[in-house]
């Protein structure tokens, strides 16, 4: 069993969704993981918010957020156990961050540790 | 019912209760099962946890000493406070007896060849900290967990061997070997009855709630047919739990929460069982039995629990418990049950959980959904699998439904699940 981790690209953090819309999509998520974690396969997760979110360039250059100059954000990421890549595949096609336009799942084996397999 | 309110008085109480030469049938309940745990405790406190059989063998003559004289003469007006004076003279009569003990114990304590009373504290207070002392001591890791709760089973709620093995459906010489086990190992590992240090004492208060957990599990979800039992081991979970309340700790919160999870589900316990001993499943259970007193203290322990920072699996589990006790079948309660079940999964797994998460999900989100979940768990090893998938089908599809209860039949490994089970089959027609 391997390690995966489904990191969510949004297209455009900025955009806001109505409070209906967020609680919405914040139930999905939450039966998502629910539906991931009854599979035992639930290692972690973690939502990445935009406040306090900084990018820093050479020489020292710090600008706010990551939006604006760069088209695509990371808005969090989940850690799960699959046999497979095919089967993290799956479980990253469930994701309710799909709904949104444009936006994508990436998915990511984890290096072990041990560095041998 | 409270803590330490009126409870079932065991077989052999009863016979002391009902036997025509004593009077008074108002023994306390329990008592010297109660007395059993304090007198143990506060003698090991004294003397050293490597003297823990010596401490049981003189609670066990207190009690055969007070058999021998309360059914002639009446019952003292202060049963305890005898039991502990008797305690104490034992303990005296055996260190100026024993050579080999007075050697090796005696002049720790008190140097020189006089020796007068021995002078252990029967109070309230110390008879509560030697308790505590002892429920860390045995909930050390290097003791393994089946036999942790053996012995708090044993020393700390005074059950018999043969009320141990019953409660754990095991036999005796099992419980036996456990026991010597774990006491050997107690022995050698140390001296006295001191808690653990810094974080030390934060893990060890860890592993003491887990023991506990499981210890109301036992009772709680036990198989075995002796309601009255097992109900006992639900309360003496209780009572130990209430015990850690004194306790200042990062932890306190859990402790709460635990505590009000062991209320909720209490509460059903006049509910879940019929005259003949047989459960009674919760859809089918009368909810006017349900216990309100202890759902309010549930509810007030749980408000308590919400204090600090910590979200344990305690609270979680209490509060899926605090839904549970509500009676009406409400969307609102599903959804609730469906998303603290989904927080509960992602911090401890169990396989029972993704079935009742399963189920919930049923409740809130339809029974299609539920079942094409229901299919990635992955455990068709589980009998309780099995019998969630003939709950989904019922409605949809009997003929599924059947044949998910016939594999359910064919893995359950008791007669009371065959029994359900049976009648679940029956019930589809």
């Amino acid at each position: 069993m391997d390690e995966f981790m489904l990191i969510f690209r949004h297209e455009d953090g900025s955009k806001q969704a109505s409070p209906e819309q967020m609680q919405q999509w914040m139930k999905q998520t939450m039966d998502w993981i629910g539906s991931i974690a009854a599979q035992n396969k639930f290692v972690g997760s973690n939502g990445l918010p935009f406040d306090d979110a900084r990018v820093v360039w050479p020489d020292n250059v710090v600008t706010n957020g990551p939006f604006g100059d760069i088209k695509e954000t990371i808005g969090g990421y989940i850690m799960v156990r699959a046999e497979s890549v095919e089967e993290a595949v799956e479980f990253a096609k469930g994701s309710p961050v799909l709904q949104g336009p444009g936006n994508s799942v990436e998915v990511r084996k984890i290096a072990k540790q041990d560095g041998t397999h | 019912m409270k803590f330490d309110g009126p409870l079932p008085v065991t077989r052999w109480q009863r016979t002391i209760v009902n036997s025509p030469s004593v009077e008074q049938a108002d023994l306390i309940p329990h008592l010297f099962r109660t007395e059993f745990s304090k007198i143990t405790a506060v003698l090991c406190k004294h003397f050293g946890l490597h003297q823990i059989e010596v401490a049981e063998d003189i609670a066990g003559d207190t009690f055969a000493a007070a058999l021998e004289t309360w059914p002639h003469r009446g019952i003292p007006a202060n049963p305890s406070a005898w039991l502990y004076t008797v305690a104490k003279n034992k303990t005296k009569n055996l260190l100026q007896r024993d050579q080999l003990f007075t050697n090796k114990i005696a002049p720790q304590l008190q140097p020189g060849p006089e020796r007068p009373d021995p002078d252990i504290d029967w109070s309230e207070a110390n008879i509560q900290d030697s308790q505590l002392r002892m429920l860390f001591a045995i909930c050390d890791p290097v003791i393994p967990q089946e036999a942790q709760i053996a012995l708090a089973l044993r020393i700390l709620c005074g059950f018999g061997i043969d009320e141990i093995a019953n409660a754990l459906l095991a036999n005796k010489d099992t419980i036996n070997k456990r026991l010597y086990r774990a006491r050997e190992k107690l022995r050698r590992e140390k001296k006295d009855l001191s808690f653990p240090e810094n974080e030390d004492l934060e893990q060890r208060l860890a592993t003491v709630l887990t023991t506990l957990y499981l210890l109301f599990s036992e009772g709680y979800y036990s198989e075995s047919r002796e309601a009255i039992l097992r109900e006992d081991l639900c309360l003496e979970a209780m009572r130990l739990t209430y015990l850690l309340l004194a306790f200042d700790s990062p932890h306190r919160p859990s402790v709460m929460a635990l505590l009000a999870l062991m209320c909720f589900h209490s509460s059903r316990f006049p509910a879940r069982k019929q005259a003949n001993g047989a459960m009674v499943l919760y859809e089918d259970q009368d909810r006017s039995l349900w216990n309100q007193e202890l759902i309010s203290r549930g509810v007030h322990y749980l408000r308590e629990a919400s204090g600090g920072h910590q979200l344990s699996k305690y609270h979680i589990e209490a509060n899926i418990a605090y839904w549970h006790t509500r009676p009406e079948e409400s969307p609102e309660k599903w959804e609730n049950i469906l998303q603290l079940y989904n927080r509960l999964l992602q911090i401890a797994y169990s396989p029972i959980a993704a079935l009742n998460r399963t189920f919930a999900l049923a409740k809130a989100r339809g029974y299609d959904l539920a079942i094409r979940e229901a299919e990635k768990l992955q455990l068709e090893q589980n009998h309780f699998y099995f019998v969630l998938l003939g709950e989904l089908y019922r409605e949809l599809e009997p003929l599924k439904a059947k044949e998910a209860l016939q594999r359910a039949l064919d893995l359950a490994g008791t007669d009371a699940d065959r029994e359900l089970i049976s009648r679940k089959i029956d019930q589809l027609g």
